[in-house]
């Protein structure tokens, strides 16, 4: 039992970390920097926990619970992003005063969500760790709620949200019904092609995850709540969430739906396609950054879930290397916003952009990077990603879904370079605040860093990523 | 292994490139100027020193850096032969002059644009040294960003159209190739392009493989009918951007078509011959009159580069020596006197600011210096013995007479059709009366502007006359391209 407790170890010091600065921020007037600080300091111990634990896999509570190099990887990579999006954005937390001490706890909580998601290797579990996440997210998006906006987009969310955990239950318990068990391993053995009802509870379950990730078509959430959400916010939500959903989508495809390939794949491969299309295409016309933002967003998780549709080791592998990749674009581009200050406002349409190349080189030349790289033009990191993806693809030699994949991505690049011509070719109307922001402009020279270096040696990432499947 | 000296060469102007960035100075960018033409100087010496130490009696790839980059799947593999060894220093010796161009012509934000040159400079060395497919991908799809960046910030007045077309045009043929890339992959096990070669494509796939390269090239190079976004990005973009356009960028095509569509796909290359000729005569044609009509002169210059690309595709879809030395020439060629070309304008543009022909005209009153190198590059630009245009498009035809009267005889009226464009342009601005009165205050050209213009007059010339050194480097791997096609062909 006390060995369990050692496997257990993340969660437990996580929840306990959360009750204890709970408590203290309800018992210390002006707790936000106090409860912020010991945050990151949780996030940052949390991750040295998970790196000191052994890798190798075990599964506990009558194998409810899995803890192995897959689920440790993406516990780092949440913990890691938004260790980074947290602090990035906390200028901009206290001067829209959102500087609530529950905001970065409410954090920690979708973090523990998510890791209860991607440790589960149980219906129950799984289904309580997302709800645990859900829950947070819904408070999140509506925190800034004297902003008609915010609220709006809280309630938006919280309303389609729960629509689709609804269809997520449901096919839950179908799924428990035609197998009569809860449990990954053993769904695994008892699902068939002949069964019928477990393909109608695939599908229950797929609409939920692919709600959670923002696929098409279940997507309208996406640019309302982006936009309507404080940065900060939209920040997490572009990021951790989708990281989680994607890892328990690969996780699905991997044990308890192996046997029905074919099935789920049909319906990957039109999500996939139908998202890379319209993220491409509905993005053309967007003139706020966020909302551009939420469309690209949908059309990457398009190329990470074409990855998954290849129903191969070799395409789950690349779609981890994708979101990782994402996760590092999107850091760059969101801490980007909190720099575009001018007369006390944060800006976030793309007009006041303008010309900004000739004031702030630095921050046009970053921004340059980091669209270059969503684009997946090569050198930078974002054309591994893609790369890797298509590689996959290939190999089951499903042609359309590449060819496609990959003129989305020329009518994508279209966008992307409308920005860049907004910041580099016209001129200049706006000058902006200096801010004073060490964290974001950190954020954004890592995520530069990386994405301009990768291609030195783009073996780290995937000898990371293949590892995880090596059994 | 011997020292990395092709990684130093690709890799120098990127890392003089990041020097620029650090550098600080406010007044004239002496500093910037100054370490981008050192760097691209050296650069040029490094990869003289490198034809002169290149053994030119064997068709192996020599210099070859082979290093582990994607475990078991993708190697950094570089090496030059014969052929490519020429468009490397064609490359490196045209930064130089871009360089000395852009002190003249360019006035704003002139740091940004010496590194976007320098950047630039490192994809396209990396396009010619590579011997793997997805590395040679990287460098060739990298050069898009410095270039959409130079034609879009520096560029004239339509300058956002021009890059937009210039990039997606390019990206859209682009992407097709990846595909065909990792297509191979998984057809062969591998990327590197040598051991392609022993490995032989499966002839069932050929001709798919071979279209989706085209789509990349066939846009690049540029062939009819997707050649538009060239005379649209050569008018927009500053000297310096026409100059490595022309010069060099185009070039990446043809070499494509020599490395990888020829000994990759020897069936399909036989298979489509009639599709390229048929291509390259109507742009050799199309694009000849079309050019006769233009009243911009940046776009006649654009459109008479399409016309000689069409010489290049002819030759070198004749698969004989004449024709594939022919058109390595003709690239070489091309690349010397198509930056002169636009060197030319460059000059009356930072005058006068215009670049329509009915501005000027009876300029050898007022510059006869200019005047003089003017006339040489259009004489050579249509072809007149003497000078290096003449001997590449003769090699062409002679060969394209072996294959086909029909297209030899097509494709001499496009010499004739050249030589229309290029003395109509020369009797319009550089002879006749003088209309402008503005023409009567120009100055004539300056101490830098001679450098770069005489230095490729004389080159131009000196080829022209002694074009032995130029076909020794590359025939003895033009002789091993053609064995391997043949032997290809015959063991079906």
């Amino acid at each position: 039992m006390i060995n369990n407790l050692n496997i257990l170890l993340p969660e437990i010091f996580l929840s306990l970390s959360i009750f204890s600065i709970l408590m203290l921020g309800v018992f210390i007037k002006k707790s936000f920097n106090i409860v912020f600080n010991l945050t990151s300091l949780i996030l940052i111990l949390t991750i040295a926990i998970i790196l000191n634990n052994p890798n190798n896999e075990v599964k506990i509570f009558l194998d409810s619970f899995i803890r192995d190099s897959f689920s440790n990887y993406f516990k780092i990579l949440i913990l890691i992003s938004s260790l980074f999006v947290l602090n990035s954005s906390k200028n901009f937390i206290t001067e829209n005063n959102l500087d609530k001490f529950e905001y970065p706890i409410i954090i920690l909580l979708s973090i523990l969500g998510m890791f209860f998601m991607v440790s589960s290797n149980d219906l129950i579990l799984f289904y309580l760790g997302l709800e645990l996440q859900s829950l947070s997210l819904y408070i999140l998006a509506s925190i800034d709620r004297d902003n008609l906006r915010s609220s709006e987009s809280g309630i938006k969310y919280f309303v389609l949200s729960a629509l689709s955990s609804g269809l997520l239950l449901y096919g839950c318990s179908l799924l428990y019904g035609f197998t009569g068990s809860t449990n990954f391993d053993l769904i695994a053995n008892q699902l068939t092609k002949e069964n019928v009802g477990a393909v109608f509870a695939m599908v229950f379950i797929l609409v939920g995850l692919a709600f959670k990730i923002s696929a098409v078509p279940f997507h309208m959430w996406t640019p309302d709540v982006y936009e309507g959400a404080p940065t900060s916010i939209t920040n997490y939500f572009a990021v951790v969430p989708k990281v989680a959903g994607l890892a328990l989508l690969i996780k699905f495809m991997l044990i308890p739906f192996s046997n029905i390939l074919l099935e789920w794949q049909t319906i990957l491969i039109f999500i996939s396609i139908a998202s890379m299309i319209l993220g491409a295409v509905a993005a053309i016309v967007q003139k706020n950054i966020k909302r551009l933002l939420a469309y690209s967003s949908i059309g990457h998780i398009g190329y990470a879930l074409a990855g998954v549709a290849t129903g191969e080791i070799s395409g789950y592998e690349s779609s981890i290397i994708y979101i990782s990749i994402y996760v590092i674009m999107n850091i760059g581009a969101f801490s980007c916003l909190y720099l575009l200050k001018k007369d006390g406002q944060y800006k976030e349409n793309i007009f006041d952009l303008s010309g900004i190349s000739k004031k702030h080189p630095l921050l046009a030349i970053s921004l340059l990077i980091i669209l270059f790289s969503m684009a997946g033009v090569p050198p930078l990191g974002g054309f591994f990603a893609k790369f890797y993806i298509f590689t996959a693809v290939l190999e089951k030699e499903m042609y359309a879904l590449a060819i496609i994949g990959l003129l989305t991505t020329v009518i994508s690049a279209f966008y992307y370079l409308k920005i860049i011509k907004t910041i580099y070719f016209d001129d200049s109307f706006i000058t902006l605040e200096k801010v004073k922001n060490k964290t974001a402009k950190v954020s954004i020279f890592l995520s530069c860093s990386i994405l301009l270096t990768f291609f030195l040696y783009p073996a780290i990432l995937s000898n990371i990523v293949s590892s995880l499947f090596a059994n | 292994m011997n020292f990395p000296i092709l990684s130093t060469l690709i890799f120098l102007p990127l890392i003089s490139s990041f020097f620029i960035f650090l550098s600080k100075d406010k007044k004239n960018n002496f500093s910037s100027i100054y370490i981008s033409l050192f760097s691209s100087i050296a650069t040029f010496l490094l990869s003289l020193f490198l034809w002169y130490s290149l053994d030119v009696n064997t068709a192996e790839f020599q210099f070859v850096e082979e290093k582990s980059w994607i475990n078991n799947f993708i190697k950094f593999k570089l090496g030059v032969d014969g052929i490519s060894i020429l468009f490397i220093v064609l490359t490196a010796f045209i930064t130089p002059i871009c360089i000395i161009s852009c002190i003249n012509s360019v006035k704003d934000r002139v740091k940004e644009f010496l590194i976007a040159i320098l950047v630039l400079e490192t994809f396209m060395i990396g396009v010619f040294c590579s011997l793997d497919l997805v590395i040679f991908y990287l460098f060739f799809e990298g050069g898009l960003i410095p270039m959409f960046l130079i034609i879009g910030v520096w560029g004239g007045s339509r300058r956002v159209y021009s890059a937009f077309k210039f990039f997606l045009f390019t990206l859209l043929g682009s992407v097709l190739m990846l595909v065909a890339i990792i297509v191979i992959y998984w057809l062969t096990g591998t990327t590197d392009i040598t051991e392609i070669y022993e490995i032989k494509i499966p002839k069932e796939h050929q001709n798919l493989l071979w279209l989706a390269f085209l789509s990349s090239f066939a846009v690049k190079m540029p062939m009819w009918p997707v050649h538009t976004w060239l005379p649209d990005a050569h008018v927009e973009a500053p000297t310096a951007g026409s100059v490595i356009l022309a010069a060099i960028l185009l070039k990446m095509a043809g070499y494509g078509f020599l490395r990888f569509s020829i000994p990759m796909f020897p069936y399909a290359s036989e298979f489509f011959t009639p599709l390229i000729f048929s291509l390259s005569i109507i742009a050799i044609i199309y694009t000849s009159l079309v050019a006769l009509m233009q009243e911009d002169m940046k776009k006649l210059i654009a459109y008479s580069s399409v016309a000689h690309m069409g010489y290049v595709t002819l030759g070198i879809f004749t698969f004989t020596k004449q024709g594939i030395e022919g058109s390595i020439y003709q690239m070489i060629s091309h690349g010397l006197i198509s930056a002169a070309l636009f060197l030319c304008v460059g000059v009356v543009y930072d005058r006068l600011h215009s670049r329509l022909i009915s501005t000027y005209g009876g300029l050898v009153n007022y510059l006869p210096k200019y005047s003089l190198l003017f006339l040489i590059f259009a004489l050579a630009a249509l072809g007149l013995p003497g000078t290096t245009g003449f001997l590449g498009e003769f090699l062409i035809l002679t060969a394209t007479f072996q294959k086909s009267y029909l297209a030899a005889i097509l494709a001499t009226l496009g010499v004739v059709l050249g030589a229309a464009y290029m003395l109509w342009l020369t009797k319009r601005v550089i002879f006749g009366v003088t209309q402008n009165p503005k023409i009567q205050t120009l100055s004539d050209v300056n101490k830098s502007e001679i450098i770069m213009l005489a230095t490729l007059a004389f080159f131009v010339i000196f080829f022209g006359f002694y074009p032995m050194p130029l076909m020794e480097t590359f025939s003895v791997s033009v002789n091993g391209l053609i064995d391997n096609y043949q032997l290809a062909l015959n063991n079906r």
